[in-house]
């Protein structure tokens, strides 16, 4: 394989990993304050994600300096073309991470309120507008001749990458309540678990909707197998959550989100950034990919690392695999 | 203000801010390791109870830092695509690297290291935390040596049919000379902030509650005093070695350190200068002979060239245009950041020198408590905007104007929006986090004293109904 190739799909596995593995901690964030209904319940929620959020997070930022290395020119028209709402992102990213550390150091309903409000919306504006980037990635945006964005934040907000947002948000929720039905113990238990088969339901038809629209767009058949695959394997998740199944249910919306977003790396290769434009205004993995030594150098240093942080996050999840106790209040 | 000036304005108040949690990070959880190791060794509760303590404050901290450098990483791409167009195959190495080495590791083992107090055995518990110090030391290193390379660019050719830098040699960017010398100057001067945050607690609680957990403090008081002394003399050297590379690869930054105008030999370090607006012409100023050429040099009558013939042969080399950076703001930055560290140094002595032999600090103290930990923080403050200005006009020295750097589809308004957003959240999350550090340490030791658990058999009920410690 070409090295360009290599780091192509280097970093969809790094977006993959992201969105899986926050996907959920977002959804408990969105989620913790509707199903928890009292403070030790809500506890017990975050607690959940407490040990591995941060680590989750990671990947986002591993995946900016991946596509930084390997793609400056991808990582340059990207970050600022899609500059408000990656603003966006980060106030959502910097209150909730703020909030999450800081909830606990207080013994206080109103300090705790407004944490829990931080929590939420910072796990739903990333959410939501992750899903409206990548939207607009697999559609394509207005570049001109030097791979320079020239719309405005209006461009973004356009249809196709809204009912993305959307959709990442229900997915998200999803994988969240199917989470903290499997970590959970009790009366939130079942709870998330009514929880997931309600918002499975409203997710399936977006998810639907969205790839059907996203393969007419941009769409091969080695894309269309992986977007029968992720609809598959999320029915096949939701069933098992109403069968109770709760670790078959996570592994369903884990193998959909990661089936979705390998899907839309598969359309949208071997571009990067499409133009709607002229066509040789497209960004393609060649004009965007650093040079050689630079991708070989790197292609060593991460097969060698890259197992031992799988080995070690592995094992945080091992270490912390019981379920959480409500205290009693 | 242009897109230029606000992107300029952006970049240096989020990075400022930044740094104000880093040295703190850095330090405080190798301390915070080293006390638990003392417990661990010794078994004394007194260690316990201290790692409890500052790991908190510690937690606070780092989410700070953890926070406001997700905005460095991608303002990189927001507001300097064209920089990033340009250098991204020689920044980005070092960068994916700290990610992959780094803050993988610092993450996990944060986690892991927060929530497995009980879960975990102790010693499996210590290595967890030593492993966050070992996250943050490579962090710290790859990020300085990015920034090196734009101080001073190896290990690179330029392609100018892409037009932009291409890495030939990574070995030689991770061995730059400019980070061999400024990653220790950095480590040292962020075990100042660390050791003077430690004692100052300290002290506060020796002063203001002074029957309560006295010998614990005392031992504090004493093991960040002790800090603070060890790393100011690591500093000094390490700052001294980092002024002679300095000189070499960018004699123009040291000149505008001294606003030396005129080639002197030897040059003498001036202590205090008031001099017009632009520094031109000097109107009185305290100075010390040869010290500068000593400096500069390592020798005692070595030349030191000034701003005016560096001009001239910059604009030899590269074309008309000014090369000076602000040269009022470099002098000052530079002497602040050597006259306020130094009277850290200073303080830590002194205390040291009160509480020798079981003397107790003496209430007026008090007044030290609430600046120590400060003065080292404003000393990092004055050495990072001194060694960013300094490189001015420059965003890679010799390769790249910080004017060519800027997102050209940017508008000045999205630039304005985000400046105006970030500068209001992180003012606001300032006053968050003083208050809930000040509250965490008025707190005290209260709630430090039980020790954890041994680790109960897998599958146990104890185990399952444990609540998480130190967690939500």
């Amino acid at each position: 394989m070409e090295l360009t190739t290599v780091w192509f799909v280097a970093i969809a596995t790094l977006w993959t990993g992201y969105f899986v593995l926050e996907g959920f901690d977002f959804g408990v964030g969105m989620l913790f304050r509707v199903l928890g209904r009292n403070e030790p319940e809500r506890r017990a929620a975050i607690s959940t994600i407490g040990p591995v959020w941060d680590g989750n997070e990671v990947w986002l930022i591993m995946a900016g300096a991946a596509t930084f290395a390997a793609f400056p020119e991808w990582y340059a028209t990207l970050f600022s073309g899609f500059y408000l709402p990656l603003f966006a992102i980060l106030v959502g990213l910097i209150i909730r991470g703020v909030a999450l550390e800081y909830r606990g150091k207080r013994d206080d309903a109103t300090w705790r309120g407004r944490m829990d409000v931080m929590i939420a919306v910072g796990s739903l504006l990333p959410a939501l507008l992750w899903g409206v980037a990548f939207g607009n990635i697999v559609r394509g945006v207005p570049l001109d001749a030097d791979h320079e964005y020239i719309g405005g934040l209006g461009t973004l907000l356009n249809p196709f990458a809204l009912l993305g947002g959307l959709t990442f948000v229900a997915v998200f929720v999803t994988h969240g309540a199917i989470f903290l039905a499997l970590r959970t113990t009790g009366d939130l238990r079942v709870r998330a678990n009514r929880l997931a088969t309600r918002t499975g339901a409203v997710a399936a038809v977006l998810t639907i909707a969205f790839l059907a629209w996203a393969q007419v767009l941009r769409g091969d058949s080695m894309s269309l197998a992986l977007m029968i695959a992720a609809v598959v394997a999320f029915a096949g998740g939701l069933v098992a959550n109403v069968a109770r199944r709760e670790g078959w249910a996570f592994v369903g919306t884990t193998l959909a989100i990661g089936l979705v977003v390998v899907a839309l790396f598969v359309a949208l290769f071997p571009d990067v950034m499409p133009s709607t434009l002229e066509p040789g205004s497209t960004l393609t993995v060649v004009d965007a990919a650093s040079s050689p030594y630079t991708l070989k150098v790197m292609t060593i240093i991460t097969a060698i690392f890259f197992p031992l942080v799988l080995l070690y996050q592995g094992w945080t999840y091992w270490v912390f695999r019981k379920r959480v106790m409500v205290a009693a209040s | 203000m242009d897109t230029l000036d606000l992107a300029r304005w952006q970049f240096a108040i989020t990075t400022v801010y930044h740094f104000f949690f880093v040295p703190v990070t850095i330090s405080l959880v190798a301390i915070t390791a080293g006390l638990q190791t003392a417990w661990y060794r010794t078994g004394k509760e007194k260690y316990l109870r201290l790692t409890k303590f500052y790991g908190k404050l510690f937690l606070i901290n780092i989410a700070m830092g953890v926070v406001t450098g997700l905005v460095q990483e991608f303002q990189f791409g927001m507001n300097w695509s064209d920089y990033s167009r340009f250098v991204g195959d020689v920044f980005g190495a070092p960068l994916a690297l700290e990610g992959l080495l780094a803050f993988f590791l610092e993450s996990t083992f944060i986690g892991l290291w927060m929530f497995g107090w009980d879960r975990l055995p102790k010693l499996v518990h210590l290595g967890c935390i030593w492993m966050v110090v070992l996250g943050t030391q490579l962090s710290a290193y790859f990020i300085l040596a990015a920034n090196s390379w734009m101080q001073h660019p190896v290990g690179f050719r330029y392609n100018a049919e892409r037009g932009r830098a291409e890495l030939t040699d990574l070995w030689a960017v991770l061995t730059n000379k400019v980070v061999l010398v400024t990653f220790p100057h950095t480590i040292f001067a962020a075990f100042m902030v660390g050791g003077a945050f430690v004692a100052g607690v300290a002290l506060w609680h020796l002063i203001r509650r002074p029957e309560v957990d006295k010998a614990v403090f005392r031992s504090a008081l004493k093991i960040g005093a002790s800090i603070v002394l060890v790393a100011s003399a690591g500093v000094a050297i390490s700052g001294d070695l980092q002024g002679k590379v300095m000189t070499e690869v960018q004699p123009m930054k040291m000149a505008a350190a001294e606003a030396l105008y005129e080639t002197e030999k030897p040059a003498a370090f001036s202590a205090f200068t008031i001099g017009t607006l632009d520094g031109s012409k000097e109107i009185f100023s305290i100075k010390v002979p040869y010290l500068l050429s000593f400096l500069a040099t390592g020798s005692f009558d070595g030349e030191v060239k000034g701003i005016n013939s560096l001009q001239e042969a910059y604009e030899q080399l590269y074309g008309p245009g000014s090369y000076k950076p602000n040269i009022p703001l470099t002098y000052w930055t530079f002497r602040l950041m050597i006259g306020v560290g130094m009277a850290s140094a200073a303080v830590a002595l002194w205390l040291l020198w009160t509480t020798r032999r079981g003397r107790a600090p003496t209430r007026w103290l008090i007044y030290l408590a609430a600046p120590l930990p400060l003065l080292p923080m404003v000393a990092n403050t004055f050495g990072w905007i001194f060694t960013e200005t300094g490189r001015q006009p420059w965003l890679v020295f010799g390769l790249l104007p910080t004017a060519s750097g800027v997102s050209p589809g940017t508008t000045s308004g999205e630039v304005i929006t985000s400046l105006v957003g970030f500068t209001a959240l992180y003012g606001v999350l300032a006053v968050v986090e003083t208050k809930l550090l000040l509250r965490t340490i008025r707190g005290g030791l209260a709630g430090t004293d039980d020790p954890p658990a041994d680790e109960p058999p897998d599958g146990s009920p104890e185990q399952a109904e444990k609540p998480l410690s130190f967690a939500y």
